[in-house]
Formats: C-alpha cells, sequence, structure tokens
C-alpha cells in the first residue's frame, strides 16, 4: 500500500468521521489492547534477555570461548567446541545452501516456464518443504550419511546436511523475491541488445539483486545457527576436540547449552546461560545485519 | 579521442556515420517522391498474427519496412502497434503465452523459421523501449554491455564507445562523466544513452517502442532530431502515439485500429491503412484513418 | 565472467549496408546450456529433498511396522513386559496440549499485532516494528527451551502465579511455544489484512464507522481466509516445534489432560530417542521413524491446507 493512498485514507478520516470517533472507551481499551499485543513479545525478548544475562554474568570471562566442557572445572567450562563446531558447521552450510538456492531461485524466475505444470510443482513443494519441521530434516540427513557410508554421523558433513537442506527453501524463496523485484525493463533492455538470458541474469539482474539475496541469505544462516532438533537426531554429543576438517566430530553451541541444561549442577546452567548471551548477540547481529542490508541497499526501481 | 567540433553534433547537422552533411530539417514533401511501397525492403511481415493465449491480439497485417526509411506505426491504444513491433526482433519471445503465425522475414529471411536463433535476430534488430532503461552500471559500460555480451570484435571500446555516444548526440553533455553511473542522467539522456547502446552493437534495424512518451517537449525535439540523422546508417521503425511526431519524423506510416471480435468482444488489431506519410496525413484513402488523423476518434 | 563459448558471432560490419543476407542460424552455446542444466538441477533438488524425506523416513517406520503390531503404535498405554514401548496416542496427546495453549496465546497477541501494524502504525514506525516482531521468531528454540525451563516454570508460575506445577509441564513449554510462533502469525496476518483494498475501508469510515469498527468488522473479515492460513501456519510451526518440547515439557508419555504435569510430545520422543542407545535396525530405533512419519504425515496436511486456503484467498482479489 503506498504512503499516498494511506495519507488519503488518513485525511477522510480526519474529515468523515473525525479523530474524536476513535476516542470512546471502546476504541481506546481496543488500541490499548493491540498495543499490548504488540509488546508481549517484546517485553518478553526482554525479559528473556535480562533474566539470562544476569544469570549467565558471572561467566562473562575468557575461558567461555577458549576452554572446552569440563566434568572437574565446573566453573571454568567453556564452549570452545561449540563456538568452533558451529562456525565450521555454517561454512559447510553456506558453501553448501547459497549456491544450490541462488541456482535453483535463477532457474525458477529466468528459465522455467512459470505456467508449466513443473514449475507449479516446484512452488507448491517449496511451501511445503519450508514448514517441514527441522527435525524431519535430520532424520533425512541420517539417511543420506547412512547412503554416503558413514556409520558414526555426528561430524561436520551430517550436521551441514542438515542445515543446509532445512534452510535451502528460506534461500529460495527470499533470492527469488529478490529477483522478481529487478524491474522486466533491465532485462528486456539487455536481451534487446543480443544477450543471452544467462549473460542478462549474470550481468544485470543478480547484480541488483544482491542485497535481497544477501539479506534472505543471513536470515536463512541465522536460522541455522540457532537449531539444536536435526543435529541432535545426528548424534551431536559432547566434543572436546576442535574440529579440522569435513569429516571431524562436531559439537554445536545450541548442542553443547542443552546438554548443559540437563545437568543437576548450578554452574553449568551458569555457563549455559552465558553461551544463550553469545548465541543470542551473534543471531541478533545477524538479523541487524540483514535489516541494515535491506534497508540501506535496496534500491527502489 | 576524435577531435570533432562540439558544435557539429550540438546542431544536429552532422554525425560521425554521414559522408556529408545533410539537411534534415526540410520537409519531406521537398524530396524526391518515393515510391509508393519500399522498392528494396529490409524487412517484411506477410499474413502476421499475434496470439496471447487464446487472445488474438494482431490480425493479417501486412508490411514492409524500407531500407533508410523512417516507418510509423500509428494508431489508438490496444491497436496492437506495439505488438507487431516486439515481432520484429522477437521480443515478444519473453512473453508467456504468446504465439505468432505468418511470417517476418529480414533480407528474406523468416526470422521465425525454426533453424533461426532469436539472440542472433536482435543482434541485428535493435530496440529501444518506451521507458528509458539504461542499466545500473557507467555510462561507458551501458555502451560497452552489448558489444562485450555478443563477442564483438573490437579493436578500441573507448573508440567505439565514444562513436556511439556521439552517434546519439549525447558524447559531449557526458564524456567527462563516462564512469558515472547512467542513473544519474536526465530522461531525455538517458533516452539518448539507450540509442546509442543500441547503435554500439551496429545494428542494421532499429526498432522504437514510443521513445519519447515519458520525455518532455525539448528532450523529445532532440529524439526526434536524432531519428532523422540516424536515417542515413539504419532502418528506423517507430511507434508512437502522436501523430505530429510521425508527421514529423516518418516517410512512411502504417495505421492500425482495433476490431472488436463479434463473438467474444476482444479487440484484435488490424493494419487499415499503409502509405506514404504524406499520403496518410493529407489524402488518406481509408475513412477510418482520415476520422483518426482528424481527431474523430482514438 | 560469462563463457565465452556465448558469442553471439560478429554483426554486421558497415552497419545498414549488409552485402550477404545475415548469418541468423543457432550458434551453439555449450556454456548456456551447461549452466541452464545445472541451475535445473539446482531447483529439481527441491522435489528430490521431498522423495527424499519420504524415503528416509517411510523405510525403517515399514520396518518397525514388520517389528511391532500396528495396534500397539495406535494405543493409549504401552505393552508391559520387554517388549517395544510403543503406544503413540500419549505422544499424540503431549503435542495437542502444548499445541493448543500456544494457541490460546498466540493466536489473539498474534492477530493484535497484525491489526496494529496493519491498521494504526504509520509507514515508517511498520517498517520498524514489523522486523522487531520478526526478531521474536529468530530466537532459537534452545533458548526458548532453557528460558521456559529455568525462568517461567520457577519465576512465573511457580513464583509469580503460585501454581502447583512439575519441574517439566506442559503449561511452561506451551506458552513458550506461544511466544516463538506470534511473529509468524502475526507477520502473515498483517499480509492479509494490508491486501485489503482501501476502498472497503473508506466505504466504511465514510458511513461513520471509526478504526475499531472499521478493522474488527471490515477488514478482519475482508482479510479472513489469509488470516486462518497465517493461524494454520503458526500451528504446523507449535506441531513441528522439538527444543522447547523437549527440555521444558518432560519426558513422560502422560494420557492425563492436566498441563500442570510433564507430558512428552511426538517431537521430544523423536529427541529423546535419539539420543539412546538403541542399535540401528532395532525396534526402538525404528520407531523414531514412525514417529516421524506420523509427525510428517501431520505437518503435511496442516501445510496443505494452509497453502489450499491462500490460494482461494488470491483469487478472491
Amino acid at each position: 500500500m503506498s504512503l499516498a493512498t494511506r495519507t488519503a485514507s488518513d485525511a477522510v478520516t480526519a474529515s468523515l468521521t473525525g479523530k474524536s470517533k476513535d476516542r470512546d472507551v471502546r476504541s481506546m481499551v481496543f488500541l490499548g489492547a493491540l498495543w499490548f499485543s504488540l509488546f508481549f513479545g517484546v517485553v518478553v525478548l526482554l525479559a528473556l534477555i535480562i533474566d539470562t544475562a544476569i544469570a549467565g554474568a558471572p561467566r562473562f570471562d575468557l575461558q567461555l570461548f577458549t576452554e572446552y566442557e569440563s566434568r572437574i572445572n565446573r566453573d571454568g567450562t567453556g564452549f570452545r567446541a561449540g563456538i568452533l563446531g558451529s562456525v565450521w558447521l555454517m561454512a559447510t552450510t553456506a558453501l553448501m545452501a547459497i549456491p544450490l538456492g541462488i541456482g535453483a531461485a535463477v532457474y525458477l524466475e529466468e528459465f522455467a516456464d512459470k505456467k508449466s505444470r513443473v514449475a507449479r510443482i516446484i512452488e507448491i513443494n517449496l511451501q511445503n518443504l519450508a514448514a517441514v519441521p527441522s527435525i524431519i530434516y535430520g532424520m533425512l540427513a541420517v539417511a543420506i550419511m547412512g547412503l554416503l557410508g558413514y556409520v558414526y554421523k555426528g561430524i561436520v558433513l551430517g550436521g551441514a546436511f542438515a542445515l543446509a537442506l532445512l534452510i535451502l527453501p528460506v534461500v529460495i524463496i527470499t533470492t527469488r523475491e529478490a529477483i522478481r523485484a529487478v524491474p522486466s525493463d533491465i532485462r528486456h533492455g539487455s536481451l534487446a541488445l543480443g544477450a543471452t538470458v544467462w549473460q542478462t541474469t549474470w550481468r544485470n539482474t543478480l547484480p541488483s539483486a544482491v542485497p535481497g539475496i544477501a539479506t534472505g541469505t543471513i536470515l536463512g544462516l541465522s536460522r541455522a545457527i540457532g537449531e539444536a532438533a536435526p543435529l541432535l537426531i545426528l548424534g551431536l554429543a559432547t566434543v572436546r576436540d576442535d574440529p579440522t576438517g569435513i569429516e571431524s566430530k562436531v559439537t554445536a553451541l545450541p548442542i553443547q547449552i542443552y546438554n548443559l541444561s540437563a545437568m543437576s549442577q548450578l554452574e553449568y546452567q551458569v555457563a549455559a546461560s552465558a553461551a544463550i548471551i553469545v548465541l543470542l548477540v551473534l543471531i541478533l547481529g545477524m538479523n541487524a545485519l540483514a535489516i541494515f542490508i535491506r534497508n540501506k541497499f535496496q534500491r527502489s526501481w | 579521442m576524435s577531435k570533432m567540433p562540439a558544435e557539429a553534433t550540438a546542431n544536429g547537422t552532422h554525425t560521425p556515420h554521414s559522408e556529408a552533411p545533410m539537411t534534415t530539417f526540410v520537409s519531406q514533401a521537398g524530396h524526391e517522391p518515393l515510391p509508393k511501397l519500399p522498392p528494396d525492403p529490409v524487412m517484411e511481415t506477410k499474413a502476421l498474427n499475434v496470439f496471447y493465449g487464446d487472445f488474438h491480439a494482431v490480425h493479417d497485417v501486412d508490411l514492409a519496412f524500407g531500407r533508410n526509411e523512417i516507418t510509423a506505426l500509428i494508431g489508438p491504444s490496444g491497436c496492437g502497434k506495439s505488438t507487431v513491433l516486439r515481432c520484429l526482433n522477437r521480443m515478444n519471445d519473453l512473453v508467456p503465452g504468446a504465439r505468432v503465425e505468418g511470417e517476418v522475414t529480414y533480407h528474406g529471411q523468416n526470422i521465425y523459421a525454426k533453424d533461426v536463433d532469436p539472440i542472433a535476430v536482435r543482434t541485428h534488430i535493435g530496440m529501444v523501449f518506451q521507458k528509458p532503461n539504461p542499466f545500473p552500471k557507467s555510462i561507458y559500460d551501458n555502451i560497452a554491455y552489448g558489444p562485450r555480451v555478443t563477442g564483438m570484435k573490437v579493436d578500441s571500446m573507448d573508440d567505439l564507445v565514444e562513436e556511439a555516444l556521439r552517434g546519439a548526440a549525447l558524447w559531449d553533455e557526458v564524456k567527462d562523466k563516462l564512469k558515472q553511473s547512467a542513473i544519474g542522467l536526465s530522461g531525455g539522456q538517458q533516452q539518448r544513452l539507450c540509442i546509442a547502446r543500441t547503435i554500439a552493437t551496429k545494428p542494421d534495424v532499429i526498432l522504437m517502442d514510443e521513445p519519447c512518451s515519458a520525455l518532455d517537449p525539448i528532450a523529445t525535439a532532440r529524439i526526434e532530431d536524432l531519428m532523422l540523422e540516424l536515417k542515413d546508417d539504419y532502418t528506423i521503425v517507430i511507434v508512437t502515439h502522436n501523430m505530429q511526431q510521425a508527421a514529423r519524423v516518418s516517410d512512411r506510416t502504417a495505421f492500425f485500429t482495433a476490431k472488436p471480435d463479434k463473438t467474444t468482444g476482444n479487440r484484435t488489431g488490424q493494419l487499415v491503412e499503409y502509405d506514404l506519410t504524406n499520403t496518410i496525413f493529407s489524402n488518406p484513402s481509408d475513412q477510418r484513418t482520415e476520422d483518426y488523423i482528424s481527431g474523430r476518434f482514438g | 565472467m560469462a563463457p565465452s563459448a556465448t558469442v553471439a558471432g560478429p554483426p554486421p560490419s558497415g552497419a545498414g549496408l549488409p552485402a550477404s543476407p545475415p548469418d541468423l542460424s543457432p550458434r551453439p552455446r555449450p556454456g548456456e546450456t551447461l549452466i541452464k542444466l545445472s541451475l535445473a538441477l539446482s531447483a529439481g533438488l527441491s522435489v528430490l529433498i521431498t522423495f527424499g524425506i519420504i524415503a528416509a523416513v517411510l523405510g525403517p517406520a515399514l520396518s518397525f511396522f514388520d517389528q511391532v503390531p500396528i495396534g500397539d503404535f495406535f494405543s493409549l498405554h504401552d505393552q508391559g513386559g520387554r517388549g517395544v514401548r510403543a503406544a503413540v496416542i500419549p505422544l499424540l496427546i503431549g503435542t495437542f496440549l502444548t499445541t493448543v495453549i500456544a494457541l490460546a496465546l498466540a493466536v489473539p497477541l498474534g492477530l493484535g499485532a497484525a491489526m496494529y501494524l496493519s491498521e494504526y502504525a504509520s509507514p515508517r514506525a511498520r517498517k520498524w516494528l514489523k522486523p522487531t516482531v520478526e526478531l521474536l521468531a529468530g530466537v532459537p528454540s534452545v533458548v526458548y527451551g532453557f528460558f521456559a525451563l529455568f525462568f517461567i516454570t520457577p519465576v512465573v508460575l511457580q513464583g509469580w502465579l503460585g501454581l502447583e506445577v512439575n519441574f517439566t509441564n506442559s503449561w511452561a513449554a506451551g506458552l513458550v511455544l506461544g511466544v516463538m510462533i506470534i511473529p509468524t502469525i502475526a507477520s502473515r496476518s498483517e499480509d492479509a489484512l494490508s491486501a485489503v483494498p482501501q476502498a472497503l475501508r473508506q466505504g466504511s469510515l465514510a458511513m461513520g464507522a471509526n478504526r475499531m469498527q472499521t478493522t474488527l468488522r471490515v477488514v478482519l473479515p475482508a482479510a479472513l481466509s489469509g488470516v486462518a492460513a497465517a493461524i494454520v501456519l503458526g500451528l504446523s510451526r507449535a506441531v513441528g516445534e522439538t527444543m522447547i518440547v523437549t527440555m521444558a515439557g518432560g519426558a513422560v508419555k502422560n494420557n492425563s489432560l492436566d498441563p500442570s504435569e510433564p507430558h512428552m510430545t511426538m517431537t521430544a520422543f523423536i529427541a529423546i530417542t535419539a539420543q539412546g542407545e538403541n542399535p540401528v535396525g532395532s525396534a526402538d530405533y525404528n520407531m523414531l521413524f514412525a514417529v516421524g512419519l506420523l509427525l510428517f504425515v501431520v505437518t503435511f496436511v496442516i501445510n496443505a491446507i494452509s497453502i489450499a486456503i491462500v490460494r482461494r484467498f488470491r483469487q478472491a482479489y
């Protein structure tokens, strides 16, 4: 809806009915309820952050990042394995999901006949995949790892399969939106000069769509970095080692948080709270970056 | 860099392509009378029919486009003139569900034949659009785009860019800011950039789809001057809803109208009359043309 | 770096004066063809994933039903003795309880937020408020689970409200689950409300209705199918969510309908069983996939309903 129509409607509201109509008791209560709805979630989020930050405050130290999980030195237990594991998982996930996701989106937007039956099946299929529970993707990754002949599946490759498959629909859907936002004038101008469809896509459409694609990809990765359920299915557990390759045994920050939360000792809960703050900072940072890119670089045509 | 004097291109009497200065502001009537039909057409349409899905958009159009002439396609909205234009370089292929029957020949070859590459067609037959559509790149890269993507053998891209910009009467305005984004140019400059971009690929025919409809009168006049200059080197087909523009620039004019289908009520475009522009505007043979020219409908 | 193989051939020399008929024959563009093929494969992969999911889950699930009578699976109670504890009805009850609590919280709050964003907020405010609400969806579920376990249950439910709830219970899991799906419902509903034509609002306002009446009696009914699709999508998220219910909802099969008791859900069962030491191929291991199949079918049906509602809604305008 454009600004103009909205302003026009406001003007109509003001002139025809007068704002005073919005000032009776029921309207005010209604508006109050809407305000409450809007800010309830935000208040819960703030409570979550503050409560967790207070609980984790004693452990905002360097050992949190440099040490492995420890049964002996509970006060010094750290998330080194989880943080490095999450970094490895994210990098591998990004390498798998981003090229595949962008490729699929480019095909669907620029090459496929949008009215064809196949395109419609893929369309519905994507909507469905986007809503499949994440734990199911863990099961798929288990099957893939089985096919590839891996007996122990809690390695970087297995986790990355699960996470990449999980965020693939998100990457495809947001990339398609970004591509669709590039006006067809530009494509036609390029094609009329004798460029092929791929040349047009590579030299014109994709560069213009980069901010939108970056936003979608970051949001997808920020979802993947917080996922624990599909990794549990793969058997990711406690690891006291740095990952060195895609076949390394690995754990992830959310998995470590989950494992520690099941322990009865208070020290572990404190450490888990501190780790949650680390995870939240990472994710909120990624979200903020995505919103910044969207608001700053997205050109309005 | 060429040392051509600036005023030579600015006053619209000289282009890098023309061997001798030419006069363009003489009324078309002052020339030798042209034959009624182009004797050596570059392009022809034969029984051209266009469908969008079930919708019959254009019915049986036969036209011939003369070499180094400007042909104007005019008519009321929805008469199919833009559709016909987009058939001439197969841009209609991009519309989902579009189907073309009949022939469009280019130097005698049917461009809708099975063994014809639409991309090759478009390198010979360029197109300028209604709304200026420069790429979000530098002015230089906009011009170099076509030669680069088509793999044209170019001795010096700098020279080619300059030649194209001079050809589109834009060089003097942009020569100091070739690396700046084309999006910063005015609407009229953007449209001339799009023309420069098209001639950089050295096409044979230039199609223009209402190229001035988004421009102010001064920018429009410059484009019209430019068209008359480009005529020496290119065959031009222009769609316009501005009858004065057709009268000012074109050698021949085709008048289209839309005929409602008896059963479906869909309006199918058809060619009413095709003749020398002078004849169309002074002595049309069809009553509908006369009504349209005199402003009685459309 | 476009492939050089996509060259379109030399253009006519001496523009406007072609000596010979121009060559319009198709150029071989192996690079272009290869790229198109690999892009098509990427797109086709998404369909392959769906089949992969079905195959991955169906195989072990079918073995499970070879090992265990189907009646033991769709049963209220585990069979005694040393057999597989196969009853799935208690898991469905657990999922049902947490989902109902989640929806009871998230539907009114999500809709309220959507109505404010669509009907009251200025475009500038909405540009910042909507991403803020959507941030709630970005919080990892393991964090929500931790919050439910160590804050909602001990501080809010047992402390502030003085409820007699278990350490793990459906109240905490369901309420936090509800917070998690607020953004899904709010964001999708806002899209639906904003899509209602402005003319409808102006018609209502012109007849003297105020903004509350216009919102509730004109805009909301007009957007009802879109709002319904948003709620159904939220429902699907709640059914499929794992970590919150695993951490805060309990690990006990429980047929009671009392949310203050612990209840294991389908997803919690899968997550907990997966961490066990069951050998691959055993009935206990395969049951994980049988429950996974049930979960997939349930969410698939819910999603299909949501997509069907949206499709009808799109045709309306």
